[in-house]
């Protein structure tokens, strides 16, 4: 008898556990906890910060939704957006042909280059014949690794979990060059690391392709609501002038591109 | 708009509140100990339904457990984080779809502490069934020439009579815990081995902060051991040894 | 890591050693899962897209050989180390035993990640203050990663090993140790003839254990850019976004690996076995 009872109790309370997290109506958006300046950086606090972060809750803001910001780990984001744990991307996904194979984006919500930068010591540009025989970082999981594939066949090529620790890496000399993202680089290169370590070698060749048509918030498919929403609110807010009042506050040119 | 890290001495930095990244680590701490304290006590219940499964007398039962400890066993922990995080939650979606249930979502918390028990479990058994085999037979067979029902044998007899038997292993497994939530960092998960990469990534002190991290978990290693050696003394009290 | 106690202090009679007799380990319930077991992988095989094998069948391979270098080379060099660990803590000056005490302690007191972490980028933050190390002939071990998973993972194998070694070592029974002594044999044979090799042969079942240990710790190099299996499974993943496949091929590999190494520790032990 005991055993039952108690077995009724566990069995119970775990369901009340499990029923605790039945999904609420919040909107999850999505973000990496890896540093990602200007975009994204988490604090002391746990709080992230960021040009991504306030454009995000602006376009929430803006589409009447409740969002609540989740931090995964950047190489299981997609992942994480398939299985439901998130709901939104909004950690800088550029949109490919190869990523909308498998999830939806909204419409840009900025664009950027990508830029290659290396150690002030070595002098080299960035186009793919310089590159040869060189060691480049890359964060594993972006665009990047792909271009590298392709453009930088006789570089080596290392992949980390974060461009953070490229960054790092390329302070400490392991690597000659990395490639990225040509704002996060950029803040990165204004950074006092930065700036005693590395200096701009060029931007990377235009390959649309590979590099996309620009960031956009990953979304699964089938979601077609939603992506209205964030098209609607993305369009609004550069019209109605918040896109350039939050982005005065950490960019002096129009990020968002043509 | 960004903090100036470099300029802060090693106290500022490791300072409770904000911009100081101590109270962070420390909060990443704490939620390592909850999931390593939940995942091991699960892992024990576990571990002692799986000791008597293989000890039973039933060979379907002593099969199934063994499947399950030597596929713990055998799989690299990262990898059953990524299968029990990623691939558990979506199957177990598709089947209450297919039931025609709501679907549920498990948060990040809930799924650390199911992958740690889940591994937990498996090394428990083996240690409970180690330490029940040690047990001498008469004690449990003079308590059912008494007629004891079987569950109250195991609680009043089995049970305390392993326990100094398991204790050291247990032990061992305990610091597996804990030393095991660092892998959850992989999932973006932010305990203490994360909350450590962040705020070395953020302020570029990689020595510091990570060597605070690996002294937080060295402390918690000693008390631990201090710890079981108590209740190893007093479960140990009154033992006859050969 | 696990230390299941090896020797039960236990009044149960010794099992017999369990001979594998087909016909009657074929039980019918067995059979039963068995083939559940097949038809759910034959399943698995036809209706998942298992395409990408094919392309990143060089990947794969590479990193199996990387993991299988890695586990090896790792596990014999922190093996050799851990003797002498071990050893000081029995024989040995107090102050050595002490320093090998806290050397255990430290390692087995922090997880390894931390560890691989602190070595690659702690050691690695502090490159750019030595103004001489780039020219110097260090400079290519320096920037490459295999050395600093190399050296984190010998020291974690140095320091399990070397607590298991400690056991193995005090537990060699004295009688064995007094009688070469007794023949004159001087201390330096006696460990190399008697008690290293009984050690080893009473902690067979035990490092068996560990080297699969040894074996699953091995996919957290892949966070140092390391590529072995486990990093070439999370580039598939991430390169072509099938989530489940991967996943489950890498987990057959490693599954197939422990079970090689269960299988060659069987059959160390059946040949040394103990008398």
């Amino acid at each position: 008898m005991k055993i039952k009872t108690s077995a009724i109790i566990i069995s119970a309370s775990v369901i009340g556990l499990l029923s605790t997290s039945i999904a609420a109506q919040t909107i999850k958006v999505g973000i990496a906890t890896e540093p990602y300046p200007p975009f994204s950086v988490p604090d002391a606090s746990g709080n992230y910060t960021g040009w991504e972060i306030d454009i995000a809750k602006a376009i929430c803001v803006q589409a009447k939704l409740d969002c609540e910001i989740v931090a995964t780990a950047w190489d299981g984001i997609i992942p994480a957006l398939l299985s439901k744990k998130i709901d939104v991307v909004a950690a800088s996904l550029s949109i490919t042909a190869d990523r909308k194979r498998v999830i939806d984006f909204s419409d840009k919500y900025y664009q950027s280059g990508a830029s290659i930068i290396g150690s002030k010591k070595a002098s080299f540009g960035s186009t793919p014949t310089e590159l040869d025989n060189k060691v480049i970082g890359l964060q594993a999981a972006s665009i990047h690794v792909k271009f590298a594939k392709k453009y930088y066949p006789n570089a080596t090529i290392k992949e980390y979990q974060s461009q953070d620790e490229a960054n790092q890496d390329l302070y400490s000399g392991r690597i000659d060059a990395t490639q990225a993202d040509a704002l996060t680089l950029e803040s990165f290169l204004n950074s006092e690391q930065g700036k005693n370590c590395c200096d701009l070698k060029g931007m990377a060749v235009n390959d649309e392709a590979l590099l996309g048509e620009g960031i956009g918030f990953g979304l699964r498919k089938g979601n077609a609501e939603l992506k209205n929403q964030l098209n609607d609110a993305i369009q609004a807010i550069r019209q109605n002038g918040v896109y350039e009042q939050v982005s005065q506050s950490y960019f002096s040119f129009n990020i968002y591109g043509e | 708009m960004f903090i100036d890290y470099q300029s802060m001495s090693v106290w500022e930095l490791l300072a409770f509140n904000a911009p100081g990244w101590g109270g962070t680590l420390l909060k990443g701490l704490a939620l390592s100990l909850e999931i390593a304290i939940l995942g091991f006590l699960i892992g024990l219940l576990i571990g002692i339904f799986g000791a008597l499964g293989k000890l039973s007398k039933n060979i379907i039962s002593r099969d199934l457990w063994a499947c399950y400890t030597t596929a713990v066993r055998a799989i690299p922990e990262l990898v059953l984080i990524l299968l029990i995080y990623f691939a558990l939650p979506s199957a177990l979606n598709a089947l209450l779809n297919a039931i025609g249930l709501e679907e549920i979502e498990i948060n990040a918390f809930i799924a650390g502490v199911l992958v740690i028990s889940f591994v937990q479990g498996a090394y428990a058994t083996e240690v409970i069934r180690s330490a029940m085999m040690a047990i001498p037979t008469g004690q449990i067979e003079a308590a059912q020439a008494f007629a004891m029902p079987k569950f109250k044998i195991l609680y009043r007899i089995s049970l305390p009579a392993m326990l100094p038997h398991a204790l050291p292993g247990l032990s061992n497994l305990w610091l597996i815990a804990t030393k095991d939530t660092a892998l959850l960092a992989v999932v973006g998960f932010t305990e203490l081995t994360l909350a450590a990469r962040q705020a070395a990534g953020s302020t570029k002190e990689q020595l510091l902060f990570l060597s605070v991290a690996g002294l937080l978990y060295f402390i918690i290693s000693l008390l631990s051991d201090v710890f079981f050696k108590y209740l190893i003394r007093r479960a140990n009290k009154g033992q006859m040894h050969g | 890591m696990d230390n299941t106690p090896s020797t039960p202090t236990s009044l149960v009679a010794k099992k017999a050693p369990q001979v594998f007799r087909p016909l009657t380990w074929f039980m019918p319930h067995r059979i039963i899962l068995i083939g559940l077991a097949i038809y759910l992988i034959s399943l698995l095989i036809n209706n998942l897209n298992w395409y990408w094998i094919d392309e990143y069948q060089d990947d794969i391979l590479m990193g199996l050989w990387r993991t299988l270098v890695l586990l090896v080379t790792t596990f014999v060099t922190g093996f050799i180390l851990a003797i002498p660990i071990g050893l000081v803590q029995v024989t040995g000056p107090k102050y050595l035993a002490r320093l090998a005490q806290s050397f255990c302690s430290v390692i087995r007191g922090t997880p390894l990640l931390l560890q691989i972490w602190l070595i690659y980028y702690g050691i690695g933050s502090i490159f750019p203050e030595i103004e001489w190390l780039r020219d110097s002939f260090l400079w290519p071990y320096l920037t490459d990663a295999w050395p600093y998973a190399f050296l984190a993972l010998t020291l974690s194998v140095a320091a399990y090993e070397g607590e298991i070694m400690r056991g193995a070592f005090a537990g060699v029974p004295k009688g064995e140790l007094e009688a070469a002594k007794a023949f004159g044999m001087p201390p330096f044979k006696i460990l190399t003839r008697i008690w290293l090799p009984r050690a080893i042969q009473r902690s067979l079942p035990v490092i068996g254990g560990e080297v699969i240990l040894q074996l699953k710790a091995t996919p957290l190099v892949a966070t140092i850019t390391l590529i072995d299996t486990y990093a070439v499974f999370s580039k598939i993943r991430q390169e072509t976004y099938i989530v489940y496949e991967p996943l489950l091929f890498m987990t057959a590999i490693y599954l197939v690996l422990a079970g090689i190494i269960a299988l060659m520790f069987n059959r160390l032990e059946k040949k040394n076995e103990a008398h």
